[in-house]
């Protein structure tokens, strides 16, 4: 297992120097561990299964949107892994880091050697002009709040990552991620404790805290979704389009709960 | 060409000089340190900037290109003086170059100018405005100079400028503020950040100021070269040790126990990564850089080894 990994960490295409670090500070020596750690969670814990695969282009831009499910990352992580375990070649997903991980010490490092900057504008537009896979929550913190009775519904997307796949022309590979809730079913979220520890908030589950349950998770990709446009389009038009990806979305959930 | 290099007594400098000397430009150099050993065919006044003995070596030599390089950071004077040196320096060789004929002008500014903080993007462009000042403000005075200078690009038109953001160099002359800070045998880092540091061989930067004045750029630029490095990667390359100290410890020790000094608001630039985007120089004025990120660090670290200094500074 542990030589799969470093082997598959060889074989993604990031222009890495001669120490294994990318002009975006990505190691690979973090990689593997980080993903030696993933690779456990997604086959032996969570047994997740990936379906359509086929979908996330091998190379070149493209955006992976899809929906929040789990109070805590736990989807970024699984979507991440199930690019780097699954594909062939391997893709490493560079999902937007909330800003308040930058202040904390570790996971600054952390996410950062792994490829996941802050989430500014600035970041997305860099990194798929530089023809990397980013992943994106338009439902932001917002989405990873919602409760356990709320699992299957999505809340309002951002408008920001159309105007970024329009102005890059850039595919939106639309996916649901189903299980986060039942892994971690949050029945209430503390956002006052949360603040003092300086993280939006801290989620409650029937056990307190956020330990995800082996529940069995699923992610479905769908096929690539193509807008035409400038990014500069009025706000009207573009709610429009993100419409159609939050529908397809939708179908992708219900699809995945049949 | 000939061309006046207020601060010439720097090490990078002296470097730029000599390259210019080799392509037969006349170097004339202004800086109250002097030069010993300086080669002959460098008219130098080691005089100040600021005085009015400068504004005469504008009048009578009648410069066609300056490039100006008396700014100096915050570890080497206090706020007055710094202030004084570097904003006042600095109206003073724009004000003389307005006044005295001088074409084209190439401001040396830093790359620091943008500022340090968790939520500043890694990569910075040439139309950000600097941040973070609120935490450093021993920058003010460079970040003010570099403002000023730019405001020549409306206000003197006729003036070909150049204002050129440059990363950290490195090098075998040890000399800069990376170099400062990795001298010792540990490079103290704030435990559980590693941000990314940009930084050039010496050469390589002054190789791009010889390109900037070369090419006539004009306009604001940032100036790298290869890739940045980790600062925990940049401490094991050059044969340094790492020591992640808690922020508050670190603050309370640098400068002492023989780690290198550091002012307070420098503490964000050990937190958080600056890093440049250079591809609009490297366009404009087809510059290329020749040594790597690795091979810079081992420059480095061949002629300061980290258990004593082996070599001393090479002449040029």
């Amino acid at each position: 297992m542990p030589d799969e990994i470093a082997a598959r960490v060889d074989r993604l295409e990031l222009p890495f120097d001669a120490r294994g670090v990318d002009e975006y500070g990505i190691s690979k020596w973090h990689l593997t561990i980080a993903f030696r750690a993933l690779a456990f969670l997604y086959r032996r814990y969570f047994h997740v299964r990936a379906q359509g695969l086929e979908h996330v282009p091998p190379r070149g831009r493209a955006m992976l949107v899809g929906n929040h499910s789990g109070g805590i990352a736990l989807d970024a992580a699984m979507v991440i892994a199930s690019c780097f375990l699954e594909l062939d070649p391997p893709r490493l997903a560079q999902g937007m880091a909330e800003k308040f991980i930058n202040r904390i010490p570790f996971a600054s490092t952390w996410t950062a050697r792994c490829g996941h900057l802050t989430g500014l504008p600035e970041h997305a537009l860099r990194l798929l002009e530089s023809e990397r896979l980013l992943l994106v929550f338009p439902e932001g913190a917002r989405g990873t709040a919602k409760l356990w009775k709320d699992r299957f519904s999505l809340v309002d997307f951002g408008t920001g990552f159309m105007r970024l796949a329009l102005r890059t022309k850039s595919p939106i590979v639309p996916f649901a991620f189903l299980g986060g809730g039942d892994a971690i079913p949050t029945v209430g979220n503390l956002y006052k404790l949360g603040k003092l520890i300086g993280v939006p908030y801290l989620p409650v589950t029937p056990w307190l805290l956020p330990l995800p349950r082996p529940a069995r998770l699923s992610v479905l990709y769908g096929e690539p979704m193509r807008v035409e446009g400038s990014g500069d389009e009025e706000d009207a038009t573009v709610a429009g389009y993100v419409d159609r990806v939050k529908a397809r979305i939708a179908d992708l959930m219900e699809q995945g709960r049949r | 060409m000939k061309v006046l290099i207020p601060g010439i007594s720097g090490l990078l400098a002296r470097n730029v000089a000599g390259r210019l000397l080799a392509q037969g430009h006349e170097v004339i150099g202004i800086d109250p340190r002097g030069w010993p050993g300086a080669p002959e065919a460098i008219d130098l006044y080691p005089i100040d900037i600021r005085k009015r003995d400068a504004e005469e070596v504008f009048r009578q030599r009648r410069p066609d290109a300056v490039i100006h390089m008396a700014t100096i950071s915050a570890l080497l004077a206090d706020a007055e003086e710094r202030y004084r040196i570097n904003l006042g320096g600095t109206r003073a060789v724009f004000e003389h170059s307005a006044n005295h004929g001088v074409r084209q002008i190439v401001f040396i500014g830093r790359h620091t100018y943008y500022g340090a903080g968790p939520d500043a993007p890694l990569y910075h462009t040439e139309s950000e405005p600097p941040q973070e000042l609120g935490t450093y403000p021993e920058l003010a005075d460079l970040v003010a100079a570099d403002l000023y200078a730019a405001n020549a690009l409306w206000r003197l038109p006729a003036l070909q400028t150049a204002v050129l953001r440059i990363c950290y160099t490195l090098g075998p002359s040890g000399h800069g503020t990376l170099a400062s800070f990795l001298k010792g045998r540990f490079v103290p880092m704030v435990l559980g950040f590693d941000p990314l540091f940009h930084f050039m061989h010496e050469d390589d930067a002054a190789e791009a100021i010889v390109t900037a004045l070369s090419a006539k750029a004009r306009g604001i630029y940032n100036v790298a070269g290869p890739q940045p490095l980790p600062l925990s990667v940049i401490a094991s390359e050059t044969g340094r040790r790492a020591l992640p100290l808690p922020e508050t410890v670190l603050a309370m020790l640098v400068g002492h126990a023989g780690l290198p000094r550091l002012s307070r608001g420098a503490l964000a630039h050990v937190k958080y990564p600056i890093v440049v985007d250079a591809t609009s120089f490297r366009k404009e004025t087809g510059f290329a850089h020749r040594f790597d990120e690795l091979g810079t660090a081992r420059s480095f670290a061949d002629a300061f080894p980290a258990r004593g200094r082996a070599s001393p500074v090479p002449p040029l």
